[in-house]
């Protein structure tokens, strides 16, 4: 383009109801970031939104490669949305590498911003393109706007004391700034984080600055854009507002369970992706009494964890997949000890390492089975970022009742996506109940209560109450070691029918839409938003579609045998090859049919849309959509 | 439930508590086998507990997997049989959670070297004010005879019949190279010694990590009885004391000096010249390295306190930073939960 011709333009404002944008760029370009920023800018506004973070494991992939692309997905509306946005309207790419990895994606006729400058022999060949597509022609069912990036923030930047490596890495706050001021959003938020953020760095806060305002003025000035969008604020309950992730909400919400309580959290872990965040948030709190203990392994941190529950505290641990592999003697400890203890499970991509910042539902069979002996936990799992907190808070109300091992399992999807939360009033927070042994009572470590067959928590320091527990197998009389037949018989299944009796202490399943009908899709965890959302737009279409959406997986809601009976059909969507489907053909008898995706990617809508026709017989089969990105590398 | 509750602040009895040894035997039967050195460190532990002058719910017995580990079923304080190799991971739980309690744990050269090693290095260095008590026999005797990570090269077990072809761990080596602020080493059959040792690790603060040479009479036994013997043992073993010669024998009258940097021994020495003087509360810990390097029949087994330095604790370093972190900044969870960016939908 040519600046001699740079003139402030008239532009055309277009509302939108719903708009999905993705930012793309090498691991280093600072995508993250740059979604990040417009997410919070956007949440402000006053939109719905949900994000989708999506980088790779490797920290800094060899710079322009394909494997090296991070990209982070946001999709905001002017009313209600729950998922980040089957397809972008916008992608903006940052090199050849993010174009190649992305464009797939982009809707026929969306917006498709690239950095220019970016296009260069070198990082062509990098992403393996024989020739340059923003001259071949290859893109021309998109609107192809190259603007030079690089080159026009380095004008910006002209004059400060960066290094050229320095001004390179700010081009995405001129690409933020160029987004932001075609959504017609103000710079204000990311101008405040960008301060508090670089206080310490004045030269390059002054850098990004200038970078922000330099994308947002070219916006305003060019005339490459002649439509400026509108997506005016969602219609949500009043309220205070914030901006928040799975991971942020579920740190939060522990340590509302500890306020809620009065008792102190410990929180034991070992870092790993994508859990490690939980232990960042909590370590900072540490004026709330958490003591958090970064453990040496897997095993140390569950181990640690038992015995700070021994001690009578609040005890979390938490991980992902292979750290529940690891914990799974030690869990099993804590289920024959019975005491109170909250595993976070926040699942990725598996078998073994798996891929570790996709997201994947398929460690529920081994939180439900994965240890020797019958060895039964409660299980909850939060459906949205923001619900999160509120599980976190109902694990421990479950945990400390029942004297029990709970497993909260949330996943990368949940963790790392965010969404606009209104932030509870402390009365709205429900109370969370604990007892310690009475110290004038008839104490015996596993004389249970009667309702709900939880054993006494007595906890050193109790004059009087000094006892012995252990893996070993006790007598139920007395807490002795027992080897007695009888005796094991009735302590297996007293352990087993207290995490049944949770069942009656539960809501009920609610079901969305009719509660009889032709089809009835049942989810659990992260799935929540696409699978609503399909049910609800198939009922749109007038078909017999309801949805329902499980929290608690073991025990499972009374009702949701009564709630399978409603429907001739029931479809059960997961991100893993079926394990909540054998779970409800196993109890219930019922012929449900898996929708499995196993990718590491979250449900589109459309692709359960697509399911839902082929089960009522509207269409033939469905296959999924792979895209481009299945012929990575090619 | 309507029972009356207690708050974790609570829990702590002011007043001291006189206790005598039969306070800390408990109802439970002992079932280790007749003759098993165990005995001997159990009622030594149980005559010297209330020399604490603590009160017994405030005391817990953290243990793993093994023959020792049956240890806390048979004191009447608090106690947690655990899993095998992970006692310690437990004990630093509940003591970071908890560090107005004494917490010990008792562990074998199996449970605490080798399937739970990694921990026991890791509590070492954390200094967990931990009492760390590992019962070395050198075999493992409660799945009936296997080698363990102590047995010494070529030795014949039910799982090496044409003998051990791995070199031994020695405990006291790997605890000074974790950085332990106490190690030392005692005798089952020395019950005076075993329980002066079991004294002092409880007055250090941080991980005291105390070795027990206790024999496993129906698997591995008299491993030990070449030096540990009463009539030898002033001959074969050397007792060190802080601040003192190192002299050993009868008469006291032999002695161990260096040459360069190993250690070597004078017989019949004259007076003290040249001779070690044994130092337990030196930052470096090269002389305790040389020491720990004295293997019978070269050299006397030492045994005593190798390594006593002061250093803070993890556990009261953690508490130090929350309590810190309280003072700076109060705890208001509803000023937590509106924090960051927020804005109001009317």
């Amino acid at each position: 383009m040519t600046t001699e011709t740079r003139l402030p333009a008239e532009h055309l404002v277009q509302e939108l109801d719903r708009v999905t944008i993705r930012f793309a760029g090498d691991s280093g370009d600072g995508m993250q970031l740059t979604g990040t920023q417009f997410t919070k800018t956007t949440a402000v506004f006053g939109n719905d939104l949900a994000t989708l973070p999506d980088y790779p494991a490797e920290i800094r992939a060899p710079t322009g490669s394909l494997p090296g692309v991070s990209g982070f997905q946001l999709s905001f509306s002017s009313s209600d949305i729950r998922t980040p946005g089957d397809q972008p309207d916008v992608l903006v790419a940052m090199n050849p590498a993010a174009l190649k990895t992305n464009v797939g994606d982009l809707r026929a006729g969306g917006l498709l911003i690239v950095d220019k400058d970016e296009f260069n022999a070198t990082n062509l060949k990098k992403a393996a393109y024989a020739s340059n597509p923003l001259e071949d022609g290859s893109l021309a069912k998109f609107q192809l706007v190259p603007i030079e990036i690089t080159r026009q923030n380095e004008l910006a930047l002209e004059g400060t004391s960066l290094s050229s490596k320095d001004k390179f890495r700010s081009r995405n706050f001129y690409a933020l700034g160029l987004i932001l001021w075609l959504y017609d959003r103000s710079m204000d938020t990311t101008v405040r984080w960008a301060t508090e953020q670089f206080k310490r760095r004045p030269e390059v806060l002054d850098a990004n600055l200038k970078a922000l305002r330099a994308g947002y003025n070219f916006g305003e000035t060019t005339e490459l854009f002649r439509v400026r969008y509108e997506v005016p604020a969602a219609h949500v309950a009043p309220g205070k507002y914030r901006h928040i992730s799975g991971n942020e909400a579920t740190a939060l919400g522990f340590i509302a369970a500890s306020v809620q309580s009065g008792l102190p959290l410990f929180y034991g872990s070992y870092p790993i992706t994508p859990a490690s965040d939980v232990l960042h948030e909590l370590s900072k709190h540490k004026n709330f009494g958490i003591k958090t203990f970064q453990a040496e392994d897997e095993i140390a941190a569950i181990g640690a964890a038992i015995g700070a529950a021994y001690g009578g505290h609040l005890a979390l641990t938490g991980t992902s997949g292979p750290g529940l592999a690891l914990k799974s003697e030690a869990l099993n400890l804590a289920v024959m000890t019975e005491l109170p203890l909250v595993v976070i499970d926040v699942q990725r991509a598996g078998p073994s390492t798996g891929m570790p910042t996709k997201t994947e539902q398929s460690d529920l069979l081994q939180a439900m089975f994965g240890r020797n002996g019958d060895s039964s936990v409660a299980i909850v799992a939060p459906a949205t970022p923001s619900e999160c907190f509120f599980m976190a808070i109902e694990a421990f109300r479950i945990a400390l009742k029942y004297m029990v091992p709970v497993i909260f399992m949330s996943d990368g999807y949940l963790g790392n996506g965010s969404e606009p939360w209104r932030i509870p009033l402390m009365s709205e927070l429900p109370k969370v109940e604990y007892h310690y042994a009475p110290l004038n009572g008839d104490f015996s470590p596993y004389k249970r209560d009667p309702e709900t067959l939880a054993r006494p928590w007595a906890v050193p320091g109790q004059k009087g109450l000094e006892h012995r527990i252990g893996g070993i197998e006790k007598s139920g009389a007395t807490g002795d070691i027992s080897y007695d037949p009888r005796n094991h018989h009735e302590m297996t299944l007293a352990r087993a029918e207290r995490v049944a009796r949770i069942a009656r202490d539960i809501p009920d399943l609610e079901i969305t839409g009719p509660s009889s009908g032709n089809l009835l899709l049942l989810g659990w965890g992260g799935t929540y938003g696409a699978i609503t959302s399909a049910a609800e737009a198939a009922r749109k279409r007038g078909l017999s579609v309801s949805s329902a959406h499980l929290r608690y997986l073991n025990p499972f809601p009374s009702n949701l045998g009564a709630v399978l009976s409603g429907f001739k059909k029931v479809m059960i969507p997961e991100l893993n090859t079926g394990q909540l489907s054998l779970l409800i053909r196993g109890r219930f008898l019922v012929d449900a049919v898996g929708f499995n995706k196993i990718s590491g990617q979250p449900f589109k809508i459309a692709e359960i849309e697509g399911k839902i026709d082929e089960l009522l017989g509207l269409a033939g089969p469905y296959t999924f959509d792979f895209g481009q990105s299945a012929s990575l590398g090619g | 439930m309507t029972t009356p509750t207690v708050s974790a602040g609570e829990l702590l009895n002011g007043d001291l508590p006189v206790l005598s040894r039969k306070d800390f035997v408990s109802d439970q039967e002992v079932r280790w086998c007749p003759g098993c050195g165990d005995y001997s460190i159990l009622a030594q532990m149980q005559k010297m507990l209330p020399e604490l002058k603590i009160p017994r719910e405030n005391i817990v017995f953290i243990s793993g997997i093994g023959c020792s580990s049956r240890f806390p079923y048979y004191v009447e304080t608090y106690g947690f049989h655990s899993i095998h190799g992970r006692a310690l991971t437990l004990a630093t739980g509940l003591k970071t959670a908890r560090p107005e309690l004494t917490v010990f744990v008792v562990t074998g050269d199996g449970d605490g070297l080798s399937i739970g090693g990694n921990h026991l290095l890791h509590a070492m260095r954390r200094n967990v004010d931990l009492n760390v008590i590992l019962f070395n026999n050198r075999i493992y005797g409660l799945t009936k005879g296997q080698f363990s990570p102590t047995s010494e090269l070529g030795k014949v077990t039910k799982s090496s019949p044409y003998g051990t072809v791995e070199s031994p761990l020695n405990p006291i080596r790997v605890a000074l190279a974790a950085g332990a602020t106490f190690v030392a080493r005692s005798v089952d059959r020395d019950t005076k010694h075993l329980e002066e040792t079991l004294y002092k690790a409880t007055q250090h603060r941080g991980t005291s990590f105390v070795e027990v040479y206790q024999n496993c009479n129906i698997f591995n036994d008299g491993a030990f009885a070449a030096f540990t013997d009463r009539e030898v043992r002033q001959d074969r073993m050397i007792y060190l004391e802080d601040g003192k010669t190192l002299r050993f024998g009868s008469e006291r009258q032999h002695g161990i000096r260096l040459d360069g940097f190993t250690a070597q021994v004078v017989e019949n020495a004259q007076g003290d010249d040249g001779l070690l003087v044994h130092q337990t509360n030196s930052e470096n810990p090269t002389l305790a390295n040389i020491l720990v390097g004295m293997d019978y029949p070269a050299f006397p087994v030492p045994v005593g306190i190798f390594r006593a330095v002061d250093k803070p604790s993890y556990d009261e370093l953690v508490q130090h930073q929350v309590d810190d972190a309280r003072a700076r900044h109060e705890p208001r969870f509803e000023e937590l939960l509106n924090s960051g960016e927020t804005w109001e939908v009317s």
